[in-house]
């Protein structure tokens, strides 16, 4: 049933570091890997070793820069987006056929492959471009937050956790449950200040990114060189002569 | 966003198609029409025609036609799903119309009744077909209250340029019916004038920075997309080959669309015979060019929020 539930047990989501994030797109790769053999295999790929190669991806990096108004330079931020797992997930109430739905026990939005027709409506309706539309199968697939992973019982517990997760040699990524107040993902989110994307669009986002830290060209070192001196200072006499001389 | 010509089709054939219904709806309702079972087959099965063909072209662009049933299931949050449950309902009433104009006529007691429900369910049909569009909140130039309107009122002006060449084709005068198709074919362009200034003088409340969450640092700017060819999400929501020429094809709209369908209706009132009617006929097939064009662009110039990632800084 399309329609979403009002509260959820759990609310298990991911936490993604942007001043950690190096833009390695190895968390891209390895969800690739797993999940084209998992819940929703496969990710179907078109004319992969082609010169206009595509394919189906839950998980894509994107890398901005972020220039300051006032002219201090600027910084590259690493941005690893996939499914949110909102709370008010459109694509869920927009699905005319009842495959996609949110999971009142913990609140991942899954696509139940059997009953889409590939209407394509729910990729409309996420603001975020989390929906992926396999053309080979004819049905949308998104990220299901490895449930193969994280409840399966054949894996050591260390390892019930997302393939972006286990993955990501930088520790940017954090798995957890934010209605539990206690959990390193919501610490993590209090501490740190982490922020829902697009807050204004209202859909509510289960996933959190922690801003990049203050850098050392910020407000608070002020001493950092806004521009390279153009001649030698006092303390540099020989220097200042032949800058003198070559200046005439 | 990606005009894909099943949805445009779908979506002019059937507001055509429904606007139709609609006026017969209405004016056979009032006895205005003539109950004749010829023009009653002709009308109402023009309608169910332009009806039928644009619901089936809408499965066309589906993954799986075969579960297509599926999609009258939720009708409690999708509007997708409601306008497939009603305009499967709207065939009841206005079979069942057809049916007594052919057979049994006015005097029917139940006319009015199938009159007034097909004319009901026909408006309504297209209010929730408007409102798929409507209710997308990741789509300024849809997510407004011009799109349920432009729907209405396009589907209007189409029924009422059919319904006047219909009623050419069996030689029915209506004295005040042309300028009441022009007025409404005015409506429809007063209405398509004013969205065009509201999504050229609006725009959606995010941008780049709200999308990324990094405002408070500065600007943000794409530096790297995720990869280096297209992707599911820039073909379909990031498509643009239109918007460069929005200007020119607006033009068009307005001269195909809405100026040639007044000049010939407003011709072929002083014009009689064939002449009248082939007036009509073209008058008809104009304003349904333009308001492919028309609905071309409806989709061609809606900018989706996730273009935001792929180095749009507003849309």
């Amino acid at each position: 049933m399309t329609a979403l539930p009002e509260t959820t047990q759990k609310k298990l989501g991911l936490v993604i570091d942007l001043d950690i994030c190096v833009g390695c797109h190895a968390c891209a790769v390895n969800c690739k890997e797993w999940n084209t053999g998992g819940h929703m295999a496969p990710l179907t790929d078109h004319n992969p070793y082609g010169a206009k190669q595509r394919g189906v991806w839950f998980n894509r990096i994107h890398s901005f820069e972020v220039t300051p108004e006032d002219g201090r330079p600027g910084r590259t931020v690493h941005f690893p987006k996939s499914c949110l797992h909102c709370e008010n997930a459109a694509c869920v109430t927009v699905c005319p056929t009842g495959a996609s739905f949110k999971r009142a026990e913990d609140g991942i939005v899954l696509v139940d492959e059997s009953k889409c027709i590939g209407c394509k409506l729910c990729s409309w309706a996420c603001p975020y471009g989390a929906r992926e539309y396999d053309e080979d199968a004819g049905v949308m697939k998104k990220c299901t937050l490895c449930i193969d992973r994280i409840y399966n019982e054949n894996m050591d517990e260390v390892d019930r956790v997302p393939a972006c997760v286990s993955t990501c040699p930088a520790n940017a990524r954090h798995y957890g449950d934010f209605a539990d107040p206690v959990s390193e993902v919501s610490k993590m989110t209090k501490e740190r200040g982490g922020y829902d994307l697009m807050p204004e669009m209202g859909y509510k986002p289960t996933n959190k990114y922690l801003p990049p830290r203050a850098a050392r060209n910020s407000a608070e070192n002020s001493d950092w060189p806004t521009e390279l001196e153009a001649s030698p200072g006092a303390d540099q006499p020989l220097l200042r002569w032949v800058d003198k001389f070559l200046s005439r | 966003m990606h005009p894909a010509f099943s949805v445009i089709f779908f979506t002019v054939g059937s507001g055509t198609g429904y606007g139709l219904l609609f006026l017969i709806g209405v004016f056979g309702g009032m006895g205005l029409l003539p109950v004749d079972p010829l023009f009653g087959l002709i009308a109402i099965g023009a309608g169910l025609v332009l009806v039928t063909l644009g619901l089936l072209s809408s499965t066309y662009h589906l993954g799986h036609r075969e579960r297509a049933l599926g999609a009258l299931s939720q009708w409690r949050t999708s509007w997708l799903s409601r306008e497939g449950i009603i305009s499967m309902v709207t065939y009841g009433p206005t079979l069942l119309l057809l049916y007594v104009w052919f057979y049994i006529g006015e005097t029917a007691v139940t006319f009015s009744l199938w009159a007034v429900l097909t004319a009901v369910m026909s408006a309504l049909t297209v209010y929730c077909t408007a409102m798929i569009y409507r209710c997308l909140a990741t789509i300024h130039q849809w997510h407004n209250s011009w799109t349920v309107p432009g729907y209405l009122v396009m589907g209007l002006a189409g029924g009422a340029v059919l319904l006047l060449a219909v009623l050419r084709l069996f030689s029915i005068a209506m004295e005040t019916l042309p300028y009441c198709v022009s007025a409404t074919v005015l409506l429809a362009w007063v209405v398509k004038v004013l969205y065009w200034r509201f999504i050229d003088t609006t725009g959606h409340q995010s941008t780049a920075e709200t999308a990324t969450g990094l405002g408070h640092l500065g600007k943000v700017r794409m530096l790297e997309g995720p990869h280096t060819e297209d992707n599911y999400l820039l073909t379909e929501m990031g498509y643009r080959v239109a918007r460069k020429h929005a200007g020119k094809l607006r033009r068009y709209v307005q001269t195909i669309g809405f100026a040639v369908p007044i000049i010939l209706t407003q011709a072929s009132t002083d014009a009689a015979g064939t002449t009248a009617v082939t007036l009509s006929i073209i008058a008809a097939c104009s304003f349904l060019l333009g308001a492919i064009i028309e609905r071309w662009l409806f989709f061609a110039e809606a900018k989706h929020t996730v273009t935001l990632y792929y180095g749009a800084e507003r849309v």
